[in-house]
C-alpha cells in the first residue's frame, strides 16, 4: 500500500507548483489557476490524511473529506468572483496583466 | 497494483501542474490544468475517496474548467496566444523551492508509517454532512449565494458606462 507520506510529497509538490506559478505569472487568468492547483494540493492532503486515520463503519471520521468538500465549495465561489473582477478589470483597463494594474502602488 | 496508480496519478498531476506554470500559451495552461484536476480525482480514487472524486470531476473538471476558459476568451488581447512570465520569476523559483525543502523534510520526519487508507462509505459522509457539520453545510449554501450575486454585480455595467 501506499504510505502518507507519498500523497504529503505529491501535496507539497503540486502546492509549491501552485505558488511558482501564482509569484511568476503576469496574466490574472493564468494566476486563478495556479490558485487552483494550491487548493487541490490542500485537499489531497486533507484527503489522504482523513483516508489513513485509524477507525472503520460507525467510528470513522469523515472530516478530512468534508472539509475538503467546504474547499471545493468555496473554491468553486472564488472562481467565479475572479471570472468577474478580472472581466471588470479588462473592461477598465483593457489588460488582465497584474503588473500592468497599478493604480494603488506607491 | 495501487503503487502503480499513484505514480501514474502523480506523474500526472506534477506534470499538469508544471503544464500551467510554464505553458506559453493560455489555452494551453488551461487544459494542461483540466490534465491535472482529473489526475487529481484519480488520487482520490487511490485514497479510497470514491465520493470527493466524483466531485472533483464534476466541479472541477465540469465547472471551473469551463469558467476559466470563459475568462480566456472574454479578455482575448494581443498578448495572446503569447504570454510571457514576469521579471520576477528567478525570484519566484527560489521561493517556491525553498518551501519544497521546508514541507519536504517536515513530511519526511513526522512520517506515520504502516497506515491504510481505508474506505469512506457515501453513507457516513452524508449522515456526518446532514449532523455534525449541517451549520457549515448551510453556511457554504449562503456563500454561495453571496457570491454569485456579487458577482453579477461586478461584472455588469452600471449605468454611466457602456
Amino acid at each position: 500500500m501506499v504510505d502518507l507520506v507519498w500523497f504529503q510529497l505529491l501535496s507539497a509538490a503540486l502546492f509549491v507548483i501552485g505558488l511558482y506559478g501564482v509569484m511568476a505569472r503576469r496574466s490574472a487568468v493564468l494566476i486563478v489557476m495556479s490558485i487552483e492547483l494550491m487548493l487541490n494540493a490542500v485537499n489531497i492532503n486533507l484527503i489522504a490524511a482523513a483516508s489513513h486515520m485509524e477507525g472503520t463503519g460507525s467510528f470513522a471520521n469523515f472530516d478530512g473529506q468534508l472539509i475538503a468538500i467546504f474547499i471545493i465549495t468555496v473554491a468553486a465561489a472564488e472562481v467565479g468572483l475572479a471570472l468577474a473582477i478580472i472581466l471588470r478589470m479588462f473592461r477598465n483597463r483593457s489588460t488582465v496583466n497584474v503588473d500592468e494594474i497599478d493604480l494603488m502602488k506607491w | 497494483m495501487a503503487w502503480f496508480v499513484f505514480i501514474l496519478v502523480a506523474a500526472l498531476t506534477i506534470g499538469g501542474g508544471l503544464g500551467v506554470v510554464l505553458s506559453r500559451n493560455v489555452v494551453h495552461a488551461a487544459l494542461a490544468l483540466l490534465v491535472s484536476l482529473i489526475a487529481v480525482a484519480g488520487v482520490y480514487l487511490v485514497l479510497f475517496a470514491e465520493f470527493l472524486a466524483l466531485v472533483q470531476v464534476l466541479i472541477y473538471g465540469g465547472a471551473i474548467i469551463i469558467v476559466l476558459l470563459f475568462a480566456v476568451m472574454l479578455t482575448r488581447s494581443s498578448d495572446y496566444p503569447r504570454i510571457s512570465d514576469n521579471k520576477q520569476w528567478p525570484l519566484a523559483a527560489v521561493a517556491a523551492l525553498a518551501l519544497l525543502g521546508v514541507l519536504v523534510p517536515a513530511f519526511v520526519i513526522n512520517n506515520v508509517a504502516g497506515t491504510q487508507a481505508q474506505n469512506a462509505s457515501f453513507t457516513g459522509i452524508g449522515e456526518s454532512l446532514f449532523t455534525t457539520w449541517a451549520v457549515p453545510f448551510e453556511i457554504a449554501s449562503l456563500v454561495l449565494l453571496v457570491a454569485l450575486i456579487g458577482a453579477i454585480i461586478i461584472a455588469r455595467s452600471g449605468p454611466g458606462e457602456n
